[in-house]
Formats: structure tokens, C-alpha cells, sequence
């Protein structure tokens, strides 16, 4: 089965149509990419996928569950996650906490276990300060752990909020222009902490981007967008030399 | 039947001349908002000082001193437009434009300083108790009599619905005509690129605020006249209806300013009518939280979209 | 702009006054006073003049002045209070406890009066720690608080006045009941962002108010509540005499009435309420809820896309902040032994969000010291009794520009990581 399914999500705004006729899917444990002009929808598609906006038309599902329309917050607990263009961190909590807040669904919230320290509770907590230690090695941050998040280097912001989204232990993850800002060293890295969490966590990655080296090394399979409308889908391969998306980005031969 | 229609009638009257008054301050809270997102807590002190500087004016002319209604009305107004312009001018200098661009919380706590700030100046410097205005404008308009009841609109009623509706048309070919009013839209589209394009966007800013507390100043000199007294708690209640109004009517909309205070000032004479009075303040501001929770865009505002 | 930098700065200070003129000739200068005759001035230019050559010299001396930056000047908490606030607070909270008691012995520390003060700054500090709940961890600007306080007040006035229900009694209820106002009128306002939240809560603030002014039949309208008895220890009542049948507390420990000890009876019932008010958010904050609220401040979006549903975040929230101003108000009430509406005006909230916003959104300490200094400074100051509003109104708008984050910003503290 496969793990997302979009078939004709449509996006209007008043009269404004931003998003019509998308279809694509994508498999468990695949790296899918959207690309296409700035203004083609890209994030329009990801924000009806997660739940922020909901869709005019068409239908999402997840694991074979529509989830087209619900809200972002029920979405996320069904295991869709994702990133911001602009960076979303708990800005005044220090690195280590926004991965415990990240936590929140998973940990004893119940209000007296808490307020008189219960054992079960105390594990609970320990846990997390151990799953939080183990995503900032990851993601090579643990030496600023209590750091301000507000006070990190943006390439650390951005490994940051992907750790982040990772500790909720996601099926799906949606990275909004992860390369943006990054020098080619640090895309690089990034192309290889992307890998490792599909390989090692089991995790299908859906992202937008305009870095194309990006894309083309990391993607299995591309669907192009222009103007809110679908212009190619397929492998890089077959991307790469479709007539369609070579005007999209170039204009007229 | 007999009495029923005259009454409603008269209701009418004095519902959409409430409503004028609502209106003339809730322009000012809706340009605000429309531009700079932010709701300016200290408009219905500007009103407040409005009516006292009108007071003070007519005190200083000397009402027995014979001169024509019309011109020392007129003088008033002109006069209190001219302070409180000075008052709104100052207060977005000194309190709002140091904070814009921070975080939501900050310019909002210090409007509210700012309004307790400007009424407990008032009652400091001037007296906390009422003060009478003379009754320059008296009499009655037209009169109609009915079996049972006459139907009649007074005299100040009827200069406030005048003067509003003049306004609000000035005003609207204003800003829709003018290369200001042009500027003034532009801000409240997209301010980021109205700036780009070479717009000083402190002036349309600043233009606003006056604007805003020039039509309060109207509009508290004629209440001051209409009611006949005046102290310096009339901004808090009245600037929390007309924002209410304003919301009715689709916040950063003027004709919605317009349309939501005189939906606001009838539905409360009606209420008053139907309620025992005391209720009536309950009546306008559980209108307030209806609104804001069924259909916050209000009737003539655009839905919003949040921003991802 | 200017060549000349002094004719600028001189043309900018000429503008300044003018405008300073125009503010205060009539507002300042001209105070309408009645009279047999009507109106007349009661003519006030020096005030005029003084204020306008003042605006003059600032601003022709701005360019050559400079401003420390308050915003870096700091009382940083010291390192061991971040991270262990709990034997702080304890130590603190036992001076507080001893004080009255020493007082007696060394009068110099203080008597009855200061004792009084002490009280009402302590239901302050209350009322700044619960709105710091809403306003400073979750965000939410809240200018109604004051209901919360009044509903707790009448509640326990009411069921002291028609069940006869003892002041222990009564505090849990009134803080459950507050509590659930808290989660209906945050329902409403779930959905609402900064501005118009802040005005929605405004107006139930001022809703409430009105229902209890006009509602005669349940809430005796503006005549308010009278005859509220004071709080009881184990049943003994604290009064100099002991109603018919009762004992008083005094006789059950075997010393003769003083006056004092009313007060500081009342006085330690106080402190109590505020120690268990810094025990149960002092633990709340470190808790899941806790940090949720904070995220929710931070970013409400982000919570969302975590899986946090920001609903519940919101009315925990607003219940729990109500529910410490629950509390307060009954104290309040049995303090006080009568209510009426007018106490609970929204100056009130203004009052004590202007608590929350000096000492620091997020800041225990901040609020406590605030709210101490706010309750206690006007008392030293009681010739100025009439300025006090306009102070507030003033420091509230300079905190703002010179420093949002407060007296005392908060500073997060450092976690240890595990292996």
C-alpha cells in the first residue's frame, strides 16, 4: 500500500485557483521531490497535505486513511510531519527543549502524576532527555544543547527542526526547501543526513526544493509544478529530459 | 399597531445617530488596523479629548457672548480637531513606532498604557467630575405626530448624522481619489513592497492616525453638545463599541466602519428598549464576541488566510 | 538631511514645542472648573511653559545625550536560583513566615499596618503569578482576568451567605469554579490571534462585571456582599470574640487577643496560597503542559504541525490561570469581609497585567517583585495617591519601549543530558 496518495487536490482562494489537478504518490521509505517555479504551489501542496490549509477538491490519503481537510495537529499524530520555509523553532527555548516539547504526544502528561513526581513520570522525562540526546548527536548538535534555539546558526536552525520532526518518530517527513541558505558543503551533508533517515529510521521523505543537484541525486522519483498545475512527474531521468519542464525553467528554446 | 410604528420609528432615529457616533470613532480603528495590524487602544481618549478641548473652546469663546450657533460650533470643532490631531500624531511617535516589528504583545500593552495613561491625565488636569456643555443646539428638527406618540428628531441628532455622512463621503474620496489616499491602500495591501516603491510609509502611518483622531474629535464635540455633559471615562466604554462596530463591519474597511456602527448604535437602542438599560453596555459586547467568534472578517471585510 | 546638523536638531526642537503647545495650552493650560456662573478656567500656563521649554531643551540636546540602553542592564538570576528555584523560594517563604512574628518582638520591622499591606501585595503576587500562566508562559493576552478574581470572590461570599460553608471550605470550590469559567470563556476565544483575543477577553471581563452589578436577586447589585466571615483555623474563628458557640483560636492555644493577630493570622493564610500557588507552577513549567504553553507562545503553528493540539494547550491554560484567580478572590472576600462590583473593574486586570508585562513574561521572580512593588510603593508614597494611574499608565508604555522582556528576563534553564 502505499504511504501517501494525492489524486486531484485542488486549492482555491476566493477566485483564486492556486493549485488544480495534482496527482502523485508516494511508497514507503521514498525520496519524492516537487519542484517548479517560485508562485507554482509547491507549498500549497504541502500545506493542504498537512493539514494547514484545507483542500477545495481531490483527496489525501495516508496509509490508505483520508486525511484530506483534518487538521494539521491530527495529521501530525498520524505521522506526517514537516518543516518551514522560514524556520519554525521555539525561538526563546534552548535546542534541547524543542525536542522534548516535540515530544509532548508521547510522554505522562497527566496533571497530578506530574505535579507529585511520580516514578512513572520521572521515567517518562528521562527517556526523552534520551531521545533528545540521541537526535542533537545525530544531527551533531549536543554540544548546544541548552542553547537558545532563536541563537543558533541558521544550517543549525534547519538540522535542528529536522531533528525535531524526526523525534516524533514520523512515517512521512515533508522538508520545505531544506537547502535553502546552505553552502555546498552543507548540502551535501544534508543530502546525506536525508539518506540516512530514510535508510535508518525508516522514513519516506517528500520535499521541495530548488537546489537541482539536490534533487536529481537524492530523488527516486520528481514531480515537476507550474502555475498550481502538474507538468511532468517521473524519475530524474525522465525529468530531466522532458521537453515541458526544460520550458518551464528555461523558457522558450 | 398605532404605537407600535412611531416608536420604531423614533428608535430608528436615535439608533442610527448613535450609530454615526460609533462610526465616526470606528473609522479611526479600522484605518489603524487595516495598516499597521494593531488595534490602537488609546482612539477612545482621543475621542475623550476631543469633546473636552470642544468644551474648553466654547468656554473660552463664552457662549452669551452672542455670537452665531453655527460658527462657534464650528470653531469648536475645528479647534479640537486640531489637538486631538496633535494628540494622535504624538502618541504613534512616542508610543507605537519605536515597537513596530516586534513581537505582537508589545505595541498592544503599550496602547494600553498609553490609554490609561491619557485618561487619568485628563482627570488629573482636568476635573474627573462631569462638566455641562451648554445646549447650543437645541430644538428639534421636524417633528411628526402620531395618535399615540410624536415621532421627532432633534436638532444635534440630526447635525451628527450630517456631519458623519459628509464625512464619511470626504473621506472615501479621499482615500480613493487622492495620490495619499493611493499610498494609504497601498500600505494596507503590503506594506514591505508599498515601502520598496518609495512610499514613506511613517507619513501614511502617521497620516492615519490623524485622520482617525480628527473624525473622533468631530465626533466627541458633537456628543459633548448632544448629551450635554462630558468627563474623562466616556473613551473606555464608547472606544470598545466603536471597535466592536468596527469589527462588525470587516475591520480596515471604512464603508464596513460606517455600515457596522450604525448596525452597532441600532441593534443597542433597540436592545435598551426591550432591556432593562443597565444591560445595554452587555448588549454591545457580547455582539463583540459573537462577531469575533462566528465571522471574525466581519460583513464587509475579506476572509483571511493564514500564512504557512 | 540637513547641512547644519544644529539647524535640524534646532528646527526639530522648535517643532517639538510648538507641538508640546498645541497638547498642553488647552488640556494643561485651561482647567475647566464649574462655577455659580458656569464654567471658567482655572488658568495653569506655568505648567504650559514648563512642560514646553523642557520638550525644547530634550530635544535640542538628544543628538549630544546618550541613553544607557536599559534593555542590557539586567538582574540576571543568579546560576543556582535557574536551576534549583525550589530551595529559594522555601527559604524566602520561611523569612516571609517568620517576619510577622519578629515584628512583635522588634517592632522596628514593622506593625499591624505593614503587616495589612504585606496581605494585599501577597493576593497580588497571586493574581501576577496565575496571569503569568496565560499572558507570560502561554501567550494569550488576557484583559479580563479580573472576572476570574471576581468569581472567586462571590463565590465564596455567596456560599458562606446562603450554606454557611466555611472559608476552607469554600477556596476549593471557588478555584474549581473560576477554573471553569476559565475553560468556557476560553473556548470563544480558542481560535482568536493577539489583538482581538485581547479584546474578547475585554469585554467578557466587563460582561461579567455587569452581570454582577445588575443581577440584584443573586449578587445584591452594586451593593455588593457584606458580613463575609474570615478564615478559621480547625473550626476556631479568629476574631477577638467567637460567634455564639464558637471557640476562638486564641483560647484553644491559651493567649490573650492582641490585635495584631488577625492580622497576621490572615497575613500566613496568605503566604500559604502563595507558597502552594510557586510549588504547583514551579512544577507545572517543567512539565510537559508547561512547556507545551511556552511553545504555544512561541510558535502556535509549529505546535500544530508537532502533533500538539493547540485547544487543549489554550484551556489548560486560561482554566489554570483562572483557577489561581479563583482562589485569590475568595481571599480577597474573606480579607476584606464585603465585595461589591466595583472592585473588580478592568483597571484591575490592567493592573495586573501591567504586573506580568514589568516583571517579565515568564518570570516568577519577576512577577512577585513587581507585584510587590506595585502594591507597596504606592503606599509609601501616599501623597501621590492621585498619580498612581498615570504612573502606571506611564511606566507601562516606557517598559515597553526601553524593556519588553521585563525586570527580570527569564532564563532558561540548563538541562543535562543523559550518557
Amino acid at each position: 500500500m502505499s504511504l501517501l496518495e494525492v489524486s486531484g487536490l485542488q486549492m482555491r482562494f476566493g477566485g483564486l485557483v492556486a493549485v488544480d489537478g495534482i496527482n502523485f504518490t508516494v511508497q514507503p521509505r521514498q525520496i519524492y521531490a516537487v519542484i517548479g517555479p517560485n508562485g507554482a504551489g509547491k507549498t500549497t501542496v504541502f500545506n493542504c497535505v498537512s493539514g494547514f490549509y484545507r483542500p477545495s477538491a481531490g483527496s489525501i490519503h495516508l496509509e490508505g486513511q483520508e486525511i484530506a481537510g483534518q487538521s494539521g495537529h491530527r495529521i501530525a499524530r498520524r505521522g506526517l510531519v514537516r518543516t518551514f520555509q522560514n524556520i519554525r523553532l521555539f525561538r526563546s527555548m534552548t535546542a534541547v527543549e524543542n525536542l522534548l516539547v516535540a515530544q509532548h504526544t508521547k510522554l505522562e502528561t497527566g496533571l497530578l502524576k506530574g505535579l507529585f513526581s511520580v516514578p512513572a513520570y520521572r521515567a517518562a522525562e528521562k527517556h526523552a532527555l534520551e531521545r533528545a540526546a540521541y537526535w542533537l548527536d545525530r544531527v551533531g548538535l549536543r554540544s548546544l544543547a541548552n542553547r537558545e534555539a532563536g541563537n543558533l546558526s541558521y544550517g543549525q536552525q534547519r538540522r535542528l527542526e529536522i531533528a525535531r520532526c524526526m523525534i516524533t518518530e514520523p512515517k512521512l517527513l515533508l522538508l520545505d526547501e531544506p537547502a535553502a541558505g546552505l553552502n555546498p558543503q552543507e548540502t551535501r551533508e544534508l543530502d546525506h543526513l536525508i539518506r540516512d533517515l530514510r535508510d535508518q529510521h525508516d522514513v519516506a521523505v517528500l520535499l521541495i526544493e530548488h537546489d537541482m543537484s539536490l534533487v536529481m541525486e537524492i530523488s527516486e522519483r520528481i514531480l515537476v509544478m507550474e502555475y498550481g498545475r502538474p507538468i511532468a512527474e517521473g524519475t530524474p531521468e525522465e525529468i530531466r529530459h522532458d521537453p515541458r519542464v526544460i520550458k518551464a525553467y528555461l523558457g522558450e528554446a | 399597531m398605532s404605537d407600535f410604528f412611531p416608536q420604531f420609528l423614533q428608535q430608528v432615529i436615535n439608533g442610527l445617530s448613535l450609530g454615526a457616533i460609533y462610526a465616526l470613532i470606528a473609522i479611526g480603528y479600522t484605518m489603524v488596523y487595516g495598516i499597521i495590524g494593531m488595534i490602537n487602544f488609546a482612539h477612545g481618549e482621543i475621542y475623550m479629548i476631543g469633546a473636552y478641548v470642544g468644551l474648553i473652546t466654547l468656554t473660552a469663546i463664552g457662549t452669551a457672548a452672542g455670537y452665531p450657533v453655527w460658527l462657534m460650533v464650528s470653531v469648536a470643532v475645528v479647534l479640537a480637531v486640531l489637538v486631538t490631531c496633535a494628540y494622535g500624531w504624538t502618541i504613534e511617535r512616542i508610543a507605537y513606532r519605536p515597537l513596530r516589528g516586534g513581537p505582537r504583545l508589545v505595541p498592544l500593552i503599550s496602547a494600553i498604557g498609553m490609554s490609561i495613561f491619557l485618561q487619568n491625565y485628563v482627570v488629573i488636569f482636568q476635573n474627573s467630575r462631569d462638566l455641562p456643555v451648554p445646549d447650543l443646539i437645541s430644538g428639534m428638527l421636524f417633528t411628526i405626530d402620531f395618535p399615540v406618540f410624536t415621532v421627532g428628531m432633534s436638532n444635534s441628532r440630526a447635525l451628527i448624522l450630517f456631519v458623519t455622512v459628509a464625512l464619511m463621503i470626504a473621506l472615501t474620496l479621499y482615500i480613493g481619489r487622492s495620490r495619499m489616499g493611493r499610498a494609504c491602500r497601498a500600505c494596507s495591501q503590503d506594506m514591505g513592497m508599498a515601502s520598496l516603491l518609495g512610499i514613506d510609509i511613517n507619513k501614511v502611518i502617521a497620516l492615519t492616525f490623524v485622520l482617525g483622531a480628527a473624525l473622533a474629535a468631530v465626533g466627541g464635540v458633537l456628543i459633548g453638545l448632544s448629551i450635554g455633559k462630558i468627563n474623562p471615562f466616556i473613551g473606555f466604554v464608547v472606544g470598545v463599541k466603536a471597535f466592536t462596530a468596527a469589527v462588525l463591519g470587516g475591520i480596515g474597511s471604512i464603508p464596513g466602519a460606517m455600515l457596522g456602527g450604525a448596525l452597532l448604535g441600532m441593534t443597542e437602542t433597540f436592545a435598551s428598549a426591550y432591556l432593562p438599560t443597565e444591560y445595554k453596555d452587555v448588549v454591545a459586547f457580547s455582539l463583540l464576541v459573537l462577531i469575533l467568534l462566528f465571522r471574525p472578517t466581519g460583513l464587509l471585510g475579506r476572509p483571511d488566510v493564514e500564512k504557512v | 538631511m540637513s547641512a547644519n546638523p544644529n539647524t535640524s536638531s534646532l528646527k526639530d526642537a522648535a517643532i517639538a514645542a510648538v507641538v508640546t503647545a498645541v497638547l498642553t495650552v488647552p488640556m494643561l493650560g485651561l482647567k475647566l472648573t464649574p462655577a455659580p456662573e458656569g464654567l471658567v478656567f482655572d488658568k495653569h500656563f506655568l505648567l504650559v511653559a514648563f512642560a514646553v521649554l523642557a520638550v525644547f531643551v530634550v530635544q535640542l540636546a538628544k543628538p549630544y545625550i546618550r541613553l544607557p540602553k536599559f534593555g542590557g542592564v539586567g538582574l540576571r538570576t543568579p546560576e543556582s536560583f535557574v536551576q534549583h528555584p525550589g530551595r529559594w523560594w522555601a527559604i524566602a517563604i520561611g523569612l516571609a513566615a517568620v517576619w510577622p512574628f519578629a515584628t512583635q518582638v522588634l517592632p522596628f520591622l514593622g506593625g499591624r499596618g505593614e503587616i495589612d499591606i504585606a496581605t494585599a501585595a501577597l493576593t497580588y503576587v497571586m493574581l501576577g503569578l496565575g496571569l503569568n500562566i496565560v499572558v507570560g508562559f502561554a501567550g494569550l493576552l488576557d484583559l479580563g482576568y479580573v472576572a476570574f478574581y471576581a468569581i472567586g470572590a462571590y463565590t465564596y461570599a455567596l456560599l458562606s451567605l446562603y450554606f454557611g460553608l466555611s472559608f476552607w471550605e469554600c477556596l476549593p470550590i471557588a478555584g474549581l469554579l473560576a477554573g471553569t469559567f476559565g475553560i468556557l470563556l476560553g473556548f470563544p476565544v480558542l481560535r482568536l490571534r493577539g489583538d482581538y483575543l485581547a479584546i474578547v477577553t475585554l469585554g467578557f471581563g466587563e460582561i461579567i462585571r455587569l452581570v454582577l452589578n445588575n443581577w440584584d436577586s443573586l449578587t445584591h447589585g452594586p451593593d455588593g456582599i457584606g458580613n463575609i466571615p474570615k478564615p478559621g483555623l480547625f473550626g476556631h474563628e479568629i476574631g477577638r470574640r467567637a460567634a455564639e458557640g464558637g471557640t476562638t483560636l486564641w483560647d484553644a492555644l491559651g493567649i490573650p487577643f492582641d490585635g495584631a493577630y488577625p492580622v497576621i493570622f490572615l497575613y500566613l493564610v496568605a503566604l500559604a496560597l502563595v507558597a502552594a500557588s510557586l510549588f504547583v507552577i514551579n512544577r507545572l513549567i517543567r512539565m510537559p503542559v508547561g512547556r507545551a504553553w511556552e511553545a504555544l507562545r512561541e510558535d502556535e503553528i509549529a505546535c500544530r504541525s508537532l502533533g500538539l493540539n493547540p485547544t487543549v494547550i489554550k484551556l489548560t491554560a486560561f482554566a489554570l490561570g483562572a483557577t489561581f484567580a479563583g482562589f485569590a478572590g475568595s481571599f480577597y472576600a474573606a480579607r476584606l469581609g464585603s465585595i461589591n462590583p466595583e472592585s473588580f473593574v478592568f483597571i484591575e486586570s490592567a493592573t495586573i497585567l501591567a504586573i506580568v508585562v514589568l516583571g517579565g513574561m515568564g518570570s516568577q521572580l519577576g512577577v512577585i517583585l513587581a507585584a510587590l512593588a506595585l502594591t507597596i510603593l504606592p503606599e509609601l508614597a501616599r501623597g501621590f495617591s492621585e498619580y498612581r494611574m498615570l504612573v502606571f499608565g506611564l511606566v507601562m508604555v516606557l517598559m515597553m519601549i526601553w524593556r519588553p522582556q521585563g525586570l527580570v528576563p527569564v532564563t532558561r534553564p540548563r538541562l543535562e543530558l543523559p550518557e
